[in-house]
């Protein structure tokens, strides 16, 4: 019987599991039943499983079973200015595991004009090798050209990747114009990828920069003073005019304030496709530290967008998760030591940018959400898991606690509280923006894959043991309506006989005035090269709504791929 | 007050006119007075008033007295492809006069690299002998470059001008970047002047354009379709955030959806100092139009922001009119003949944008919210002229009927309705926009600089008697709550500076004190 197993995952030989007793908690739903494992996946859920022989019985009694964490949002290998941070995946994935978050989903930073393939592989050599977790991964595209194209097609047909993240910040770095995000959008629409986006407004973020520096502000706080909240609003408001016109499913990383949640929630309610991720940092603390005298706890709180020196900030946020106007929780992890943010001890827009939070993410949502009445426990499973996993096209596989499904679970003390601390985290960093910070539940009991990564307050995570999880482009929670849309957004001209009363003679006209070198464009058009003669008819290019027909190839295949309810969505791209 | 200006009337003195038995309407109060004006200023107003004898009488009867109209939005001198509109400052100033506005602000439109300077003389030189009202100018960056800034503070400082135009449409040819909007923005603060935003996303008309020719649409539908109003509002709320991160009084013109206006009416209850305009179009038609089987009609509506095709607009524009959450009613008025705008018949591109509106203007606002009972006479008069007025530094000269006001005064009957046709109409265009539209509220007379221009329904008119009337920088309206801040954000910055960093001595920290002295600079004096 263990043969099988042995053969397509021999790190995980006949690990077999029951857990007994908890309540298990998935987002629609609550309900007592125990749980077999065996290779890595639930295979029966119910009361008095019929289990083989020396099976380890896992005791939940008291506790709620809920699919482990899902943090889509972390940073453990892009180098900031030749650093690298201080976290890799190697004891990133570990505190996360510690955590309760058994898979992550990281981004990959391509320099800008390298290539994105190249970058891809070489973020999958250092997972495959160090993650403890499962990961997946999301492609930051830091800058854009038309050759990009292929790539994209790529690592969404064959690499399973489908979702990119784009920049509105870090000017003459990574930024995007908006013409180049309206591109971008339209291709990742037709390839049926998620676009993110960095949603702040780089171009003030530079001149605010420029004038803090100039009247002699220096220090962490200058990075707060010179990223208003305003400036994220903006760019939140702007990406979504530009997805609503490309028709792209959007997803904004790091909602840090109040207006941007609320922008993103009235979007919503106009009926755009769009989903915001608060961060564990923006949803348990707020930007007061960046007045810190102690230059280090303040340089640690340097994120982009920052955090938001308004205290009622993260209840607000916390409000806006719990009634699903904003959807999905994550960490945004990016640690780098004291001593890499003292880069910028002189100028603060040299300290690298990133706080921890994979850690401590899931105890931060259920203390300030779940413990306080704002949110019950299946919406708390939702928001840390399932619908990360809905979105980015994991589910049922992942954050879903189901026959059939991988076997990522987390036993959550619901009722005790743990403290953080720097000296206690599983992390490397001297610095932990929580310190001190209460939080009620946490994990007792972890089980990535199948097997017992945490319990008794003891690690035991397995250095390489993470799988990279592809994942399929279409992922029906988001494109369903996008697909809808694309048929109904169909223009159309009015049919009309042709204008033949007079034409005011444009050419004799320009001709006529004295040479003046400054001829003036059509007013509206913005490429008057051309003029009136161009035949309009030819063009064949067209990034309309309209692509219902042309890749049904890969259409019908992928609809067989995904049955309703079933598992097998994933299988197939490894 | 303004003895000094009288120098530019030579040619209006002696003129001596008593207007009896009206009811004076400001924007604050009406009451019923008798008001005397000579040599073109209101000299007494009152009841039982002692003028000379053999003064003329003008007997309102009960009717209101309203200060003439301001329309501060008009191109009556901006050239397509090198041809200029129909009408121009004469025939478009006699329109104005003829709907009861007696002064307008034109933009100056120059082109790309060209010096503003020359624009500008160019443009006072044209309206000095053609305008027939008084007339100030706005002057349309249409490309931000270190240069500019010179030719900006000669135009504050020297020409009487506070208002300047940004582009965030137009790629390629007048849109700006929003670094470039902050430099602009901070420039402007610096000078005192009212930053006028055409606010439309650029970037994104430019691709929309492209799809939608490559779609094979090439008629006047193509425009509203390839300017969505989402594209307004996003730019508005781009203007509004960059202008708040400034400090710099915004001033949105054309507001045409009602998303835009919604985003600008938040930002202010949030406390922006943004203030917004409509357009006679957007406030009396809407953007069905677009679709006419018609090609001359569907491109008389061409105009960007294009008018909304959700027909509800108007209604909720007015609204917003009537409880101020908009504050100035414009016309865009920019006239091209058919014959022009078929220059883009086989391309809506190429449509050259404007529709008429001036001399309709204050007639809508009356019609659709007065008449209706939304708004009252004196919010009528405050915003066609006395908003505008203290927004742009004319006040109280202009927009109020006061003892030293200038005597632009406007009898009006709001009973009289008339019907909006090309063949009755002063412009010069073949196509009116409202054609076939009833409108209750006329002006009866019009004074304009203290004589009847209009009776009766007939004009006597005079090529070139408008003056040009400077307006000095920094208006109250606009300025003192932005000059207020100034102080406050230094003091501010100190405040966390000093409480964070007491024991970090560094050198600058003392310098920058004199950069940015509380208190700010000193307002209004130096214009003369």
């Amino acid at each position: 019987m263990s043969f099988q197993g042995k053969k397509s995952i021999p790190r995980l030989t006949g690990d077999k599991l029951i857990i007994k007793g908890g309540k298990i908690v998935n987002d629609d739903q609550s309900f007592y039943a125990d749980i077999f494992i065996e290779d890595g996946t639930i295979k029966q859920i119910g009361e008095n499983l019929i289990v083989p022989s020396g099976v380890k019985t896992v005791d939940a009694y008291g506790h709620i079973v809920i699919p482990g964490g899902i943090d889509v949002n972390t940073s453990l290998q892009a180098q900031h200015m030749g650093m690298s941070p201080a976290d890799d995946f190697y004891h990133g994935t570990r505190a996360a595991l510690a955590g309760g978050t058994t898979m992550i989903i990281d981004h990959v930073v391509p320099e800008p004009g390298a290539s994105l393939l190249a970058a891809f592989d070489q973020w999958r050599d250092v997972a495959d090798k160090r993650s403890c977790c499962d990961y997946s991964l999301h492609i930051d595209i830091t800058r854009w050209h038309e050759g990009m194209f292929e790539e994209l097609e790529t690592l969404v047909k064959d690499q399973g990747v489908n979702s990119f993240l784009v920049f509105m910040s870090y000017k003459d770095r990574f930024q995007s114009s908006d013409s180049q995000m309206y591109e971008i959008f339209g291709i990742l629409r037709d390839l049926g990828a998620i676009a993110q986006v960095h949603a702040e407004n780089g171009d003030i973020i530079d001149e605010e920069q420029k004038r803090l520096l100039d009247m002699g502000i220096t220090g962490p706080e200058g990075h707060v003073l010179s990223h208003p909240e305003e400036v994220e609003t903006e760019a939140v408001y702007r990406a979504i005019t530009i997805a609503k016109q490309a028709n792209c499913p959007l997803y904004i990383t790091k909602v840090m304030s109040r207006p941007a949640a609320d922008v993103i929630a009235k979007a919503r309610k106009k009926g755009m496709v769009i989903y915001g991720e608060p961060i564990a940092a923006s949803l348990g603390t707020d930007g007061s530290h960046y007045w810190s005298q102690n230059w280090a706890k303040a340089a640690a709180f340097v994120m982009s967008p920052p955090l938001s020196p308004d205290p009622a900030t993260p209840d607000y946020l916390n409000s806006m998760l719990s009634c699903g106007d904003l959807q999905v929780t994550a960490s945004a992890h990016c640690t780098f030591s004291t001593a890499q943010k003292a880069v910028g001890k002189d100028n603060f827009t040299l300290i690298p940018e990133g706080t921890n939070g994979i850690e401590e993410r899931m105890s931060i949502v259920w203390d300030k959400a779940v413990a306080s009445g704002k949110m019950d426990e299946n919406e708390f499973v939702a928001v840390t898991s399932t619908n990360a996993a809905k979105i980015f096209n994991l589910y049922p596989r992942k954050g879903r606690i189901a026959v059939g499904s991988d076997a990522d679970l987390v036993i959550w003390n619901t009722k005790e509280t743990k403290t953080f601390s720097a000296t206690s985290h599983n992390l490397t960093v001297e610095m932990n923006i929580f310190e001190d910070m209460e939080c009620r539940g946490f994990p007792v009991v972890v089980i990535s894959q199948g097997r017992i990564v945490l319990e008794d307050g003891k690690l035991d995570a397995m250095e390489g043991s993470g799988r990279f999880v592809p994942r399929k482009a279409f992922p029906d929670y988001v494109y369903k309506r996008i697909k809808a849309r694309s048929r109904m957004a169909e223009a159309r001209g009015v049919p009309r006989g042709n204008y033949d009363g007079p034409v005011h003679d444009v050419i004799s006209m320009t001709k006529s005035v004295p040479p003046t070198p400054t001829t003036r464009g059509p007013s509206s058009s913005g490429k008057n090269t051309p003029g009136p003669a161009r035949n309009l008819h030819q063009s064949g290019f067209t990034l309309s709504g309209t692509q219902m027909d042309d890749h049904i190839p890969r259409r019908t295949a992928q609809r067989i791929v995904a049955p309703p309810g079933g598992r097998s969505n994933i299988t197939s791209l490894s | 007050r303004f003895k000094s200006d009288l120098r530019w009337i030579p040619h209006l003195t002696g003129e001596q006119l008593l207007i009896k038995g009206g009811r004076v309407v400001n924007d604050d109060q009406s009451f019923y007075a008798d008001v005397y004006v000579e040599d073109g200023v209101i000299r007494q107003v009152g009841e039982n008033l002692i003028v000379p004898g053999g003064v003329r009488v003008v007997e309102a009867d009960g009717r209101m007295v309203i200060p003439g109209g301001i329309d501060t939005n008009t191109c009556l001198h901006k050239d397509y492809l090198g041809s200029l509109p129909v009408d121009d400052f004469f025939q478009g100033t006699k329109a104005a006069l003829a709907g009861g506005t007696t002064m307008i602000i034109d933009h100056v439109t120059p082109q790309p690299g060209a010096s503003l300077l020359h624009a500008f003389e160019q443009w006072q030189a044209a309206a000095d002998r053609k305008c027939c009202c008084d007339y100030s100018l706005h002057v349309d960056i249409p490309q931000w470059d270190g240069g500019v800034k010179d030719e900006l503070e000669v135009l504050v400082q020297e020409k009487g001008i506070n208002s300047f135009q940004v582009y965030m449409a137009y790629k390629d040819l007048f849109q700006m970047t929003n670094s470039q909007l902050y430099e602009a923005l901070s420039c402007l603060r610096d000078l005192g002047a009212v930053v006028l935003v055409h606010a439309e996303n650029g970037d994104l008309v430019a691709q929309e354009q492209k799809k939608i020719l490559s779609m094979g649409i090439t008629g006047p539908e193509g425009h509203p379709l390839s300017h969505p109003e989402e594209l307004e509002a996003e730019a508005v709320f781009r203007a509004i955030t960059i202008g708040n991160q400034v400090n710099c009084p915004i001033y949105i013109t054309r507001v045409m959806s009602k998303t835009a206006a919604d985003t600008l009416a938040q930002a202010r209850r949030k406390g922006c100092v943004v203030f917004g305009e409509p357009l006679t179009a957007s406030l009396a038609t809407d953007g069905s139009h677009y679709w006419s089987r018609n090609w001359a009609k569907a491109a008389a509506y061409v105009i960007s922001p294009p008018l909304s095709p959700d027909p509800t607009t108007p209604q909720h524009l007015h609204t917003m009119l009537t409880c101020g959450d908009l504050q100035v009613v414009g016309s865009g008025h920019c006239a091209y003949s058919t014959a022009q705008k078929a220059i883009g018949k086989d391309n809506f591109t190429l449509i050259p944008e404007g529709t008429n509106g001036v001399e309709e203007r204050m007639g809508f606002v009356w019609d659709r919210a007065v008449a209706l009972g939304k708004m009252d006479e004196n919010q009528f008069v405050a915003v066609t002229s006395t908003n505008a007025a203290k927004l742009f530094n004319l006040y109280p000269r202009k927009g109020r009927i006061a003892v030293g006001s200038d005597a632009d005064i406007v009898i009006w009957d709001p009973d009289h309705v008339k019907t909006i046709t090309a063949k009755l109409q002063q412009s010069a265009l073949e196509y009116n926009i409202f054609e076939g539209m009833e409108c209750r509220g006329v002006p009866v007379f019009v004074i304009s600089q203290g004589r009847v221009v209009y009776e009766d329904g007939k004009l006597n008119v005079q090529q070139g008697t408008g003056r040009f009337i400077p307006r000095k920088p920094f208006p109250d309206h606009a300025y003192q709550r932005i000059n207020t801040r100034n102080k406050l954000y230094v003091i501010y910055l100190y405040v966390y500076i000093l409480g964070a960093q007491v024991d970090d001595n560094v050198p600058r920290r003392s310098g920058h004190r004199i950069v940015a002295p509380p208190g700010g600079r000193s307002n209004i004096t130096s214009l003369g």
